[in-house]
């Protein structure tokens, strides 16, 4: 499923990013294949946030490359890779607090024909029944864990061919996150690749292949999923036992 | 009457401002800075409508399309080459950078078109309606006016709740980072709210002219200041907000001057400001955004 593929679909290289005189990334490398859940998991402040928002383009790296699909997308903007079918569900989840659930789903699909972003607004209804139910609500009097399927689904609409998630299981219920990861290997089985990035490493452990542990912009352990959960040093840092 | 008459006045100066105060508030919203360039932009669509038909005897209605073009121009250029380069500096930058720009269009003005004021034409010579046997006249440029405004209100609230750049508006307008991740271009979307906002400006400055037909460099600052001030006044960001709070600075300018003091018709009108802004910092229709964790 990983190594012996040819190419990776989103291949960072020795990525250094700074806040001001802040080194925040200080040389990350990290690659993932298609079909792949790939997992970056970390204390706060270790860059897993900047590392992705770097990649979607909202932060320019200081050097470094950023490969995705084949293609140079280093130090471009947002608004050009997204239409190569990299989303990202930020942290936070930011879904437009004004506007109503189908609206928020609309500018989802903001770079494609409306043709296509009618089609993919059924896909959606599909899956989130709970936002068909809501769909003329204002999102923000949306309940945290539906703002969260909310800010996905809206990332889905450019139909990504790799998707990335920031937090998603942050501040939600138990009973959620279980959704939350549910519905991450649903994505995953319909063909979608995942970069996910989580404090909670023990979900995201369960349900990646491979996975990165960053330490203050660095990267400190890497391998599969399997191996990091059993891990000693990842047990004792990020999983309390 | 009299009362009346003063109201339908002050309904059609508080047009005007409302519609220089969209240029402030829509640029607000989307680009979080105040353009203290704005009322100079009006400035210079009334001088650009004044040449169309003082000097190149164009139809009223060619100025008026070639005032709003070139200010259409002028703001999408002093934001690309003025803002643009500020857009992550401080506020405080920016805030300094636009009263520069401010200035920098009344003295080009002033060494195009010099110091002596100008007397506007007026643009169209509309008949006064008559109401209550005669007691009652309106002339047509107020009319104008007042449907000027609430044409432009009507296009603008469905042009924002409906059109994909409107809606590309809002986005950047709430949150910048999450806009640019739907795949919006923030920097167009921007451009795109100068390019809206002068061609109102150049409407204002051209109903301004024709109400007040005295023209020099520094026609648009006063007005400019009297809009922004409406824009807070109904809470800056929201676009019926800067309706509203234009025709009642409007009114109360007008009532104040005819009923209290001609010399503190201003200080009335700023006084209200203050009043208001004490009692409801966002402004009447302001929102305080909340976010929920």
């Amino acid at each position: 499923m990983s190594e012996n593929q040819q190419q990776p679909m989103l291949k960072v290289e020795d990525l250094h990013v700074y806040y001001g005189a802040i080194h925040a990334i200080k040389g990350i490398s990290l690659e993932v294949y298609e079909n792949e859940i790939v997992t970056l998991i970390g204390a706060n402040g270790a860059g897993k946030s900047t590392t992705l928002n770097t990649i979607a383009g909202l932060i320019k790296p200081r050097t470094g490359s950023i490969t995705f699909g084949g293609k140079d997308i280093t130090g471009m903007q947002a608004s050009r890779i997204v239409p190569m079918g990299l989303s990202l569900c930020p942290e936070g989840r930011l879904v437009f607090q004004q506007m109503s659930v189908r609206e928020n789903l609309e500018m989802g699909g903001y770079t494609r024909t409306s043709q296509e972003v009618a089609e993919s607004l059924d896909e959606m209804f599909q899956r989130f029944p709970r936002l068909k139910e809501r769909s003329g609500q204002i999102a923000g009097t949306l309940s945290g864990g539906e703002q969260q399927m909310l800010a996905m689904a809206r990332a889905l609409m450019c139909r990504p061919k790799l998707m990335m998630l920031d937090e998603p299981s942050m501040g939600l219920a138990p009973i959620l996150v279980d959704q939350i990861f549910q519905i991450i290997s649903e994505l995953h089985a319909s063909g979608v690749t995942v970069l996910l990035v989580e404090q909670n490493a023990q979900m995201a452990l369960s349900v990646a292949h491979r996975a990165y542990v960053l330490e203050t912009g660095l990267i400190s352990m890497t391998g599969s999923a399997e191996n990091l959960l059993h891990n000693d040093a990842v047990q004792k840092a990020y999983l309390g036992s | 009457m009299v009362f009346l008459s003063n109201l339908v006045n002050g309904i059609s100066l508080g047009s005007i401002y409302a519609i220089i105060a969209l240029g402030y508030t829509m640029v607000y919203g989307i680009a979080k800075m105040l353009n203290f360039a704005h009322g100079d932009v009006i400035m210079v669509g009334a001088y650009i409508a004044f040449c169309a038909l003082q000097y190149w005897n164009l139809h009223p209605l060619v100025a008026l399309l070639l005032a709003m073009v070139f200010c259409t121009l002028l703001g999408i250029t002093i934001e690309g080459l003025a803002y643009r380069p500020l857009r992550r500096a401080t506020s405080l930058a920016v805030l300094i950078t636009a009263i520069g720009m401010s200035y920098l269009l009344q003295n080009l003005a002033l060494l195009i078109w010099g110091a002596t004021p100008k007397n506007f034409p007026g643009l169209f010579s509309l008949g006064a309606v008559s109401l209550f046997s005669g007691q009652l006249k309106i002339s047509g440029n107020t009319l104008l006016t007042i449907a000027a405004n609430i044409v432009i209100m009507i296009a603008l609230t469905t042009f924002t709740a409906k059109t994909k750049l409107g809606k590309a508006m809002r986005c950047v307008s709430e949150n910048r980072g999450a806009a640019e991740l739907m795949g919006i271009n923030v920097n167009r979307t921007i451009s795109a709210t100068f390019a809206i906002g002068s061609a109102l400006a150049a409407i204002a400055g051209v109903l301004l002219c024709s109400a007040y037909p005295t023209l020099q460099p520094t026609t648009g600052s006063m007005p400019g200041i009297k809009a922004f001030t409406a824009a807070v006044f109904g809470g800056i960001g929201s676009i019926p907000g800067a309706m509203i709070g234009g025709i009642l600075l409007g009114v109360i300018e007008i009532l104040g001057k005819a009923y209290i003091s001609t010399e503190l018709g201003d200080a009335i009108v700023f006084a209200v400001l203050i009043v208001v802004l004490l009692v409801r910092p966002t402004g009447l229709l302001g929102k305080a955004v909340r976010e929920k964790v």
